[in-house]
């Protein structure tokens, strides 16, 4: 029978499946980072277990680490025992762990890949719903809360029922100056923030299969924010050039076998999916969302849109309400929209191309006087290396941007690194929730472009007329 | 973990859709270490009218009478009601901590996301989807008065108000709610197949040696 992607990596890690269809999925790869792991590692210890396969799981800290003064220690005492817990956790247990100091620490879901610790075909959790970026190697990859976690550890295992299946095409090229994160924010504006909910989401066409495995991660890292706990991406020549010669990434012999195996991870031709959505690439525009649901999103050239619009009640009162917290009024163009802070950086944008082309837009330039805060945080120590060596950091530094150490930082806000009551922000990051970042903060979601613009010109604006 | 058998509570109407897990508990509760002490931080954002941090004495903050968890009608609430999509966002099991820890048992709404859903059944906490014309009018029953539910989760029914002629019926998976009605650790049950897991293991090892 045709198999779509996501059903041939479900049945190559399925342990058993019980009479009423619930699975017992095996796991390849288990990430885990300081803020959903402390419980877990404790229950270990109470019902005096052992991680099952110590070799599965690769821990770093991310989300709560400082991107500023490193060197004095962590000052936030909460934080820090959460940081000692996870280092004191890997060490008892034996877990390879990227501490503070390593080069190659970073944002999990930035340094999995880079690390060629996420490999196509397998299966990866984490304690992180942004697990579903590792998809865009054909992997199913998503997030988990911390029993999951627990269970992992002590089992390799996972008690899942089978997901649907979701195929979205992005059909034909998107246009010039079109990035992922425009391309994913759109699919969520048509497909709403619960249209993928029980779905594994299958991203195909021409405008994903044109995207770098860099934009694909992107891509499937939102997966979630439209509802779907997985996105996956088909393995093409792309992936394999990839992974290759990574770290984790395997060699020799069974390299060659690997690459054998990888040529089938796509959906079969004639495979049937429960869901089909089509986006028409060239209709896509530069995206930004205007309320506090990725949902709320339209095109850099569009105006907020009115809630009087709206005929279904509950939508039309999320509306108002949204735009009441945002404080901006309907029918405004997006482009009249100011901004006091711009992040760029979170799991979802900043890797070396994010930077590149928020570089490319800042280059020359300076940030606009009304811009109290414009920051950059790579994802990772090695991408912050390689950033330096392109001279990245003296682009964004000369222009009047901040240039940080690797972490999760103003996409969540457990940090400094936060939005003051009030303050409005361009931002990277995936979650324009209220208070996402910071109490009262007003968050808008936009591609690296698109933030690195709107620091420049101290308002949204369309880079392509740049 | 706690055993859900039968459940009879006073509703809490949070009539929002799209709940996030971010504003079930704010970011900065999550530096916890432990699973317990989330209660007083359940919708910090709303609750509270100035910003919150983990050290501070909450039972001093100022409320927000307009929000639903401070009105005196529904003091004592254990059943939470909401709209579509509740528990969107991140995967922080921290968010189910925070509402069982304040002391509710059931979530009702007209769905859930996945996550949420999954981690509400390895605390106990049972999540009810019913479809949304119910959700409308148990909205209407509980609007500025006492709306009693029973939830019994062997049968599968909501009473309401005691009245057995108001009766819903949920649906819920067969191996959840088996681990639910009995409080079991799933991980026990997992290693009951210990054998199959390592069996695969051998399996898959002969045919994709470089995942090991």
């Amino acid at each position: 029978m045709a198999r779509t992607l996501y059903d041939k990596v479900w049945d190559a890690h399925l342990v058993r499946q019980e009479n009423d269809g619930t699975g017992l999925l095996y796991i390849d790869r288990h990430l885990v980072h300081e803020v959903t792991s402390p419980q877990a590692f404790e229950g270990l210890r109470l019902a005096n277990r052992k991680p099952w396969r110590v070799d599965s799981i690769l821990a770093v800290p991310d989300h709560n680490i400082p991107t500023v003064g490193r060197n004095e220690g962590i000052s936030d005492p909460v934080a820090k025992i959460q940081l000692e817990t996870l280092d004191n956790n890997c060490d008892e247990f034996g877990v390879t762990e990227f501490k503070m100091d390593d080069i190659r620490q970073g944002i999990v879901h930035v340094i999995g890949p880079e690390q060629g610790a996420t490999l196509p075909g397998m299966t990866v959790v984490c304690g992180d719903s942004h697990t579903s970026t590792h998809g865009a190697f054909g992997a199913l990859a998503h997030g988990i809360g911390t029993s999951e976690v627990e269970h992992v550890l002590a089992t390799q295992c996972l008690i899942q029922n089978k997901m649907k299946n979701m195929l979205v095409n992005i059909e034909g090229p998107v246009g010039k100056g079109v990035t992922a994160k425009d391309i994913v924010l759109r699919i969520i504006g048509e497909i709403g923030t619960a249209g993928g909910t029980g779905c594994a989401i299958e991203f195909a066409g021409q405008g994903i299969r044109d995207l770098s495995i860099e934009g694909r991660m992107t891509v499937c890292n939102m997966a979630i924010e439209g509802g779907a706990r997985a996105g996956m991406v088909a393995v093409d020549e792309k992936t394999i050039e990839y992974v290759k010669d990574r770290p984790f990434a395997p060699k020799g012999d069974d390299w060659d076998k690997a690459v054998v195996a990888w040529q089938d991870l796509k959906s079969d031709d004639d495979a049937v999916f429960d869901q089909v959505v089509n986006i028409d690439g060239a209709s896509i525009e530069p995206q930004v969302t205007w309320g506090t649901s990725p949902e709320m999103v339209v095109g850099v050239g569009d105006s907020v849109p009115n809630p009087a619009t709206e005929n279904e009640a509950v939508k039309r009162s999320g509306m108002e309400a949204a735009l009441a917290y945002m404080d901006i009024v309907a029918d405004a163009p997006i482009t009249s929209i100011n901004v006091d802070k711009v992040f760029i950086g979170s799991c979802t944008n900043s890797r070396i191309e994010d930077l590149r082309a928020a570089a490319e837009i800042a280059e020359g330039k300076k940030v606009a006087a009304n811009i109290t805060l414009a920051m950059v945080v790579p994802g990772s120590g090695l991408v912050k290396q390689q950033a330096e060596q392109e001279g990245l950091d003296k682009i964004f530094l000369e222009a009047g941007f901040e240039w940080r150490e690797p972490g999760c930082s103003m996409c969540l806000a457990m940090n400094a690194d936060r939005l003051e009551p009030g303050e409005r922000c361009a931002s990277t990051s995936n979650r324009n929730f209220e208070g996402r970042q910071g109490k009262g903060g007003r968050t808008h979601l936009v591609s690296p472009a698109m933030a690195a613009g709107a620091a420049i010109a101290g308002h949204f604006v369309d880079v392509r007329e740049m | 973990m706690e055993k859900f058998t039968q459940h009879n509570g006073l509703v809490i109407p949070l009539d929002r859709p799209n709940v996030d897990t971010d504003a079930i508990i704010p970011k900065q509760y999550l530096k916890s270490v432990k699973r317990t002490g989330f209660g007083p931080n359940l919708f910090d954002d709303w609750r509270y009218l100035e910003p919150g941090e983990p050290d501070m004495d909450h039972s001093k903050r100022t409320v927000n009478t307009d929000f639903v968890l401070n009105k005196p009608e529904y003091a004592g609430g254990s059943i939470l009601l909401a709209r579509e999509n509740f528990g969107c966002g991140s995967s922080r099991e921290h968010a189910v901590w925070a509402l069982t820890d304040y002391g509710i048992r059931s979530v009702i709404a007209s769905s859930f996301a996945d996550i949420f859903f999954n981690n509400s059944f390895k605390n106990g906490l049972l999540p009810i989807v019913l479809k949304e014309n119910v959700i409308d009018e148990l909205f209407a029953l509980s609007a500025g008065k006492e709306l009693q539910l029973t939830i019994d989760l062997d049968s599968q029914r909501v009473v309401v108000n005691g009245d057995s002629s108001l009766v819903y019926d949920f649906d819920v998976d067969e191996f959840k709610k088996y681990c639910l009605l009995n409080g079991l650790d799933d991980i026990g049950l997992t290693l009951q197949h210990a054998d199959d897991i390592r069996a695969y293991e051998k399996k898959r090892k002969a045919e994709a040696p470089w995942l090991f």
